[in-house]
C-alpha cells in the first residue's frame, strides 16, 4: 500500500491558484504540516522566472524554516508546477531534488484540468503517493 | 561542545569541528546540495571545509531546492 498524503482542500486550491497565477513560469513553494496533513502553504519567489525550471532563494527557505517551526509545523513538501509538461518527475528533478526526507508534490497544467501528484525520491528512486484533498 | 542544529539542542564528544565535518556526523549524504547557515549567516560551500563550529553556534541546514520540466 502507497504511502498517504492529506492535503487541506484550501491549500490545494492556493496550490493550483499560484501555478495559473504564474503560467508560463514554473510556480513553486514549500508545503507544511505534520505526519502527512499539509495544513500551510509557504509561496517562494521562483528566482529562475523560467517556464522550465525552478529555484529557491536560500534566505527565503531559512526564513520559511523557521517560521514553520515557530508555528510547530514541519516543511513536508516542495510544490512546483510543470506548466507545460506532465505531472511527473523530469530528468532535471531527479538531479537536482535530493532531500530524501521531502515530499515532492507536482502540478500539471499540460490540460484543462489541473493534475496533481506527490513523490518521494530517495536515491532516485521514484515513489508515488496516494494524494487525498480534504 | 553544545550545538543548537535545525532548531534543536545537540551535545558533541568534539570541542570543534569543520562545518564539512558536521555535516558528515549529522549524516547528511550529499553536502554539495546542501546550505548552511550559520549563526544567521549562510555560508558559501567554499567555506564549509574551512569553517569550523564551536561551542553554543546555532546552525541550519536546508536541502537546495530546484528542479525542471525537461
Amino acid at each position: 500500500m502507497s504511502e498517504q498524503l492529506v492535503i487541506d482542500e484550501s491549500v490545494y486550491k492556493e496550490i493550483i491558484a499560484h501555478s495559473f497565477e504564474l503560467k508560463p513560469i514554473e510556480s513553486c513553494g514549500y508545503l507544511a504540516g505534520k505526519n502527512n496533513h499539509i495544513t500551510k502553504l509557504y509561496k517562494m519567489v521562483n528566482i529562475d522566472n523560467e517556464p522550465d525550471h525552478f529555484s529557491f532563494e536560500p534566505k527565503e527557505q531559512f526564513a520559511v524554516l523557521k517560521d514553520s517551526r515557530a508555528n510547530d509545523l514541519q516543511l513536508l513538501s516542495v510544490y512546483h508546477s510543470h506548466p507545460e509538461s506532465p505531472a511527473r518527475p523530469s530528468q532535471e528533478d531527479l538531479r537536482l531534488l535530493k532531500d530524501p526526507n521531502m515530499i515532492y508534490v507536482i502540478v500539471s497544467l499540460e490540460h484543462d484540468t489541473p493534475d496533481l501528484k506527490a513523490y518521494r525520491i530517495v536515491d532516485s528512486e521514484v515513489s508515488e503517493l496516494t494524494v487525498s484533498i480534504k | 561542545m553544545k550545538l543548537k542544529i535545525n532548531g534543536k539542542e545537540s551535545e558533541l564528544t568534539e570541542s570543534s569541528v569543520s562545518v564539512i565535518k558536521l555535516l558528515e556526523i549529522q549524516k547528511v549524504d550529499m553536502p554539495d546540495m546542501v546550505t548552511v547557515e550559520l549563526n544567521g549567516d549562510i555560508l558559501d560551500r567554499e567555506q564549509f571545509e574551512s569553517t569550523t563550529v564551536k561551542d553554543g553556534d546555532e546552525l541550519e541546514f536546508l536541502y537546495f531546492m530546484g528542479g525542471g520540466a525537461q
